[in-house]
C-alpha cells in the first residue's frame, strides 16, 4: 500500500463516545476544553453522533488523558470498544446458523426415513385400493416393498383400512414435529397479510393431509359417492422431507456467501505485544490504544494500523491488496492491521485501532455493499411481492378447471394438481437470485483488493466500454525522478545548475519540483538561498537565487518572458520522445539548460492495458502532461488514444465528452486530484486508496496499487452480472414452466402429470441451484489475466 | 354442469377473490407510525414476527433514524433485515433488539425486506420540518 502523508512526529486520531450532551453549548464546551489540552491539534465534537474525534500527538497525551478532560467538564466519556459488535454479529449469526443446521439436519434425516417407509407402505395400499395409482417415483421403492413382503409374511392380506391408519400414524409426527414451523410461520405471515414459501408448503401439505385424514376416517362415505378412498400421506411426508432438505442445503450454502467477511475478520490477531513504559505485555486487541508501541515478530500478524518506529521487515499485504509480492517496511513506513509480517522484527506506533482500522473499514464497506441492491433485482422484487398470492389463486383455479373439465375422479385429480402447483412454485429462487450473487461477488472482490461499493456500481461496471486512465500515479508509480540534467555551454557546472534550479523549486509545491529538490539532495548539493519567489500555475516558477534570476517552466512560459528558446526546444522534444517531461531553465534571461523528469510506468501497466483491450474495452490515457511525453508513455504501455495537456479542471469535460458519444466510461485515478472526474464517470475507480479505503467519489476502490485491479474489477463485474442473469433466468423459467406443467397443461395432449413429490424435489433443487451458482463466484479469478505470480 | 361442479366453481371463484382481497387490498396499510425523536435521532421499535409491525414507519428526511428491530420468531427467513436503499444488511438474533441506523436524504417510500425478499416493510420518508417549526434546533 502506498504511504499516507508522513507526519513527523505522527499525530494520531481517536474517536471517543461522549454521554450526556443535550445541546450545542455542551458540545462546544467539550470541544474547547479538548482543544486547550496540550498535544491536541484538532478536536471535533459531534452532538448528533455523541462522539468526539480528536487528533493529538501521542508523545504528549494519551486517549485516557482525553477521557479525563471530558469527565472534568462533566460528561461521560468512553473509548468505543473496537468493532467487537461486528465480530459478535458474525459469531451470533454463525451460531444461529449452526443451531438451525443441526435441528434441520435431524428433521431431514427422520423425515427422509419415514418418507421411504411411507412410500413402501403405500405400494401395497395402492394395489388393494380400487382405482388407485402409483406415483412414478414409487417404483424406486419396489425393492423395499418386496423386502417387506419377504420379511413380514401375510403382508398382502392386510386390509386397506389398516394401511391407511398406519400411514396416518407415521405421517402425523412428521407434520407436527418436522413440519411444524411451516404452519406457524405461514400463520404469522398470514396475520400480517403476507405470504411466503411457508404459506405454499403449509397450504399444500395441509390440504393433502386433511384430505387423507378424511379418507382414513370415513372411506365408506367417499366410496358411496364414487370417490376411491385415496390417501396422500406419503406425498405429505416426501414434500416436508424434500423441502427441509432443500432448506438445509440452502442454509449451508448461504453460510458460504458471507465467508469473505468471516475470513477478513479472522485476519486480525486476538492479542498484541504492547510496550508501555518499557514493559512488554501481551494485551487483548481491544485494549490496544492509539499511540501504543507494539512489537511484531517474524511470522506474526500486524494487530492494528500504525507507523514503524524501529526495525525493518517485509510484510505480506496480499490478503488486503491482492498484491502477491511482500512489501519492504522500515522506519517511517505505514503498516496495516491484519497483514502478515514475514522476515524481520519491528516496533511500530499504533495510529488507528478498532473500528478506525483499515481492515475494519474494509469489512464495514463490504457489509454495506452486501446489503445494497442491484437495479436488476427490481423486477424480481416486484414479482416476489405478488408471487405467493398469485400462486395460491392459480392453485384454486387448477382445482376448479380439473373439476369442470378433468376425467374422473376429477375432484381427486384436481386436488393433487392444486397441491403440486403450490409445492412446485419457488419464490425463494427468485428472492435469492441477485442478493446472493452480490454478496459473494463483493466479498470475493474484497479478497482481491477490489472494494466495490454495491450492486449498482457492480451493474454499471459490467456495461463499461471505455476505460480512462489518469497517467501520473495510475499508469505510473507517481514518484517522478530527475533522469537527465543538460546544461548549455556556459559558466555553470552541472551541479551548480541543478543547485540553482532546486533552490527555486524548493519553494514550489509542484510534484515535479519535489523531484528536482530530491535530485539535488541525492547529489549532496547545498541549496543557495532564495531572495524572491513567484509561481505561475501550470506554467512555471521564477526566483532570485544566489543573486541570479532563474526561470523554470514550460517553453511558453520562458518565451513569454523573452527568453530565446530555439536551442533548448529541440533537446526538450528529444527528451519528450523518451517519455520524459522536459523542464526548461533560463538564468539571467539566457537559456541555461533543461531537466528531464521521468515517472516510469508501473511494472504491470502494460500487461493490464493489454488485458483491458482483450476484454474489448477502449483504453484512453488522460494527462496534463505534454503530448509528446504522454504519447511516448502511451506507446510504452500499449495505449493508442491519448488526451494530453488537459488542465486538471478540464478532465471532467473529457469524461463528459466521451459520455456524450454514448460511451459508458470508467475513470481510474488516485481519487484526490481526479475526484470530479471520478464522480462524473459512470464508474469511478480510485487506485492505491490504501489506507483511505472509502474514497468518497469512487464506486470502486482498489487497495492494491496497480492497474491489474481494474481488470479484476471489470472481469468480476461481468462474471457477477452473468451469474445474476443465469439465476434470474433459471428462477423465472423454472416457475413459469413448472407451474403450468404442475397444473396439468401437458396432460390433455401428452398425458404428462407431475406428482407432488416430484414438485417438492424440483422446488428444493431450484433454490439450491441458484445459491450454488452464485457461490461459483468465489473462484472468480481463475479466468482473469491476473499477474503472473498467483496468490 | 353437475351441481358439484357448480359448487366447486363458485367456491373457487369466491376463494380467489378472498385471496386477492386479503393479500392485496386488506393488507394495504394506511397511516403508519411516526418516529419519536430522542437526542436528535428518530427512533422506532419494530417487532419482527412473520412480518414487521408497525408498518409503515414514518420519518423525516435529513435526520438520523434508528430502527430498533426486535425479532421474536425463529424463522430463518426473518433472520436478516435488508434496507437496500440504505445499504444495510443486518443479522437479527432472536429475542434481541438490534438497532439499525441510517440517515434518509430524500423523501419517498422505501421498502425493506428480509434476506430473501419475502417479508416486507415500508419506511415513509417525509420532507424535513413541516411548516410551523423554525430552524435553530440544536
Amino acid at each position: 500500500m502506498p504511504d499516507v502523508t508522513a507526519h513527523d512526529p505522527p499525530d494520531v486520531t481517536c474517536t471517543i463516545d461522549v454521554e450526556g450532551m443535550t445541546c450545542a453549548a455542551c458540545s462546544g464546551r467539550i470541544q474547547r476544553q479538548l482543544e486547550k489540552t496540550p498535544g491536541v491539534s484538532e478536536a471535533n465534537v459531534n452532538l448528533m453522533t455523541n462522539s468526539a474525534t480528536v487528533t493529538f500527538d501521542p508523545t504528549a497525551t494519551a486517549p485516557e488523558g482525553l477521557l479525563k478532560v471530558i469527565h472534568d467538564v462533566g460528561y461521560g466519556a468512553t473509548l468505543p470498544a473496537p468493532d467487537r459488535g461486528m465480530e459478535e454479529a458474525v459469531t451470533a449469526q454463525d451460531e444461529a446458523r449452526a443451531a438451525e443446521l443441526t435441528t434441520l439436519g435431524r428433521k431431514v434425516l427422520v423425515s427422509l426415513v419415514v418418507a421411504a417407509l411411507a412410500m413402501a407402505a403405500s405400494m401395497p395400499l395402492a394395489e388393494v385400493t380400487p382405482g388407485g395409482h402409483l406415483d412414478p417415483l414409487m417404483r424406486f421403492m419396489m425393492p423395499l416393498t418386496d423386502l417387506m413382503r419377504s420379511v413380514v409374511p401375510g403382508l398382502d392380506t392386510v386390509s386397506a383400512d389398516a394401511w391407511r391408519w398406519s400411514l396416518l400414524l407415521m405421517t402425523t409426527p412428521i407434520v407436527f414435529w418436522a413440519g411444524r414451523h411451516f404452519y406457524t410461520r405461514a400463520w404469522a405471515a398470514f396475520t400480517h397479510h403476507g405470504a411466503d414459501m411457508n404459506t405454499l408448503v403449509a397450504v399444500g401439505t395441509g390440504a393433502a393431509f386433511l384430505f387423507s385424514l378424511a379418507m382414513t376416517v370415513a372411506p365408506g362415505w367417499f366410496e358411496s359417492h364414487g370417490v376411491p378412498p385415496m390417501v396422500y400421506y406419503e406425498a405429505v411426508v416426501w414434500i416436508i422431507a424434500l423441502v427441509l432438505l432443500g432448506n438445509w442445503l440452502e442454509a449451508r450454502a448461504k453460510r458460504a456467501t458471507s465467508g469473505a467477511i468471516r475470513r477478513l475478520i479472522g485476519l486480525r490477531p486476538d492479542t498484541a505485544r504492547v510496550l508501555r513504559e518499557g514493559v512488554e505485555t501481551d494485551r487483548p486487541i481491544d485494549q490496544v490504544r492509539v499511540g501504543d508501541e507494539i512489537l511484531v515478530r517474524p511470522g506474526e500478524r500486524v494487530p492494528v494500523d500504525g507507523t514503524v518506529v524501529e526495525g525493518s521487515s517485509t510484510v505480506d499485504e496480499s490478503m488486503l491488496t491482492g498484491e502477491p509480492l511482500p512489501v519492504a517496511k522500515a522506519m517511517g513506513d505505514d503498516v496495516t492491521g491484519g497483514t502478515m509480517n514475514r522476515s524481520g522484527a519491528f516496533r511500530f506506533r499504533a495510529v488507528r485501532v478498532g473500528r478506525d482500522m483499515v481492515l475494519s473499514r474494509i469489512v464495514q464497506l463490504v457489509q454495506e455493499a452486501q446489503g445494497s441492491k442491484a437495479p436488476i433485482q427490481r423486477l424480481a422484487d416486484r414479482i416476489s411481492a405478488v408471487f405467493v398470492p398469485i400462486v395460491l389463486s392459480l392453485a384454486v383455479l387448477t382445482f376448479v378447471l380439473w373439476v369442470d373439465f378433468g376425467p374422473s375422479p376429477a375432484g381427486l385429480r384436481g386436488l393433487v394438481a392444486a397441491v403440486t402447483v403450490l409445492i412446485i412454485a419457488c419464490p425463494c429462487a427468485m428472492g435469492l437470485a441477485v442478493p446472493t450473487a452480490v454478496m459473494v461477488s463483493t466479498g470475493r472482490g474484497a479478497e482481491m483488493g477490489v472494494l466495490i461499493k454495491g450492486g449498482e456500481p457492480l451493474q454499471r461496471l459490467r456495461d463499461v466500454d471505455t476505460v480512462v486512465l489518469d497517467k501520473t500515479g495510475t499508469i505510473t508509480e507517481g514518484n517522478p525522478r530527475v533522469t537527465e540534467v543538460e546544461v548549455l555551454a556556459g559558466d555553470l557546472s552541472e551541479n551548480e545548475f541543478l543547485a540553482l534550479v532546486a533552490g527555486v523549486e524548493a519553494r514550489s509545491e509542484h510534484p515535479l519540483a519535489e523531484a528536482v529538490v530530491a535530485a539535488a539532495g541525492d547529489r549532496g548539493l547545498s541549496l543557495p538561498s532564495i531572495a524572491s519567489f513567484d509561481s505561475v500555475a501550470g506554467r512555471g516558477v521564477r526566483g532570485e537565487v544566489g543573486g541570479r534570476q532563474v526561470l523554470v517552466g514550460t517553453v511558453a512560459f520562458l518565451e513569454g518572458e523573452g527568453v530565446e528558446m530555439s536551442a533548448l526546444r529541440e533537446r526538450g522534444l528529444a527528451l519528450a520522445d523518451l517519455g520524459r517531461t522536459p523542464v526548461y531553465v533560463s538564468v539571467d534571461g539566457h537559456p541555461a539548460g533543461l531537466l528531464g523528469i521521468s515517472d516510469p510506468p508501473r511494472a504491470t501497466s502494460r500487461q493490464a492495458v493489454a488485458a483491458l483491450s482483450a476484454l474489448g474495452l477502449e483504453v484512453l490515457m488522460l494527462t496534463g502532461d505534454l503530448r509528446r511525453t504522454a504519447e511516448a508513455m502511451a506507446r510504452e504501455v500499449g495505449i493508442t488514444r491519448v488526451e494530453a495537456e488537459v488542465l486538471p479542471a478540464a478532465k471532467l469535460e473529457v469524461i463528459e465528452a466521451l459520455q456524450a458519444e454514448g460511451r459508458v466510461v470508467a475513470m481510474v485515478g488516485d481519487g484526490i486530484n481526479d475526484a470530479p472526474a471520478l464522480a462524473a464517470a459512470d464508474v469511478g475507480i480510485a487506485i492505491g486508496g490504501g489506507t483511505d479505503v472509502a474514497v468518497e467519489a469512487a464506486d470502486v476502490t482498489l487497495l492494491g496499487s496497480d492497474l491489474t485491479g481494474v481488470v479484476r474489477a471489470i472481469a468480476l463485474a461481468r462474471h457477477t452480472m452473468r451469474t445474476m442473469r443465469q439465476n434470474l433466468f433459471w428462477a423465472f423459467l423454472y416457475n413459469t414452466a413448472g407451474i403450468p406443467i404442475a397444473a396439468g397443461i401437458l396432460y390433455p395432449t401428452f398425458g404428462i402429470l407431475l406428482t407432488p413429490t416430484m414438485a417438492a424435489a424440483a422446488m428444493a433443487l431450484s433454490s439450491v441451484t441458484v445459491v450454488g451458482n452464485s457461490l461459483r463466484l468465489r473462484h472468480s479469478t481463475s479466468s482473469l489475466p491476473a499477474p503472473e505470480s498467483g496468490r | 354442469m353437475t351441481p358439484s361442479q357448480v359448487i366447486a366453481t363458485g367456491t373457487g371463484a369466491i376463494l380467489i377473490g378472498a385471496i386477492q382481497w386479503w393479500f392485496f387490498l386488506a393488507g394495504r396499510r394506511s397511516g403508519g407510525v411516526r418516529a419519536a425523536t430522542r437526542d436528535g435521532v428518530q427512533e422506532v421499535a419494530i417487532t419482527v414476527a412473520g412480518g414487521y409491525s408497525p408498518d409503515p414507519v414514518v420519518v423525516e428526511a435529513g435526520r438520523p433514524v434508528r430502527l430498533n428491530f426486535h425479532r421474536t420468531d425463529t424463522d430463518p427467513c426473518s433472520e436478516e433485515v435488508v434496507l437496500g436503499d440504505f445499504s444495510v444488511r443486518r443479522f437479527l438474533p432472536t429475542d434481541e433488539v438490534t438497532p439499525v441506523e441510517f440517515t434518509p436524504e430524500h423523501p419517498g417510500r422505501f421498502v425493506y425486506t428480509c434476506g430473501m425478499g419475502m417479508l416486507r416493510g415500508t419506511i415513509e420518508v417525509i420532507p424535513a420540518h413541516s411548516a410551523g417549526q423554525s430552524g435553530g434546533s440544536a
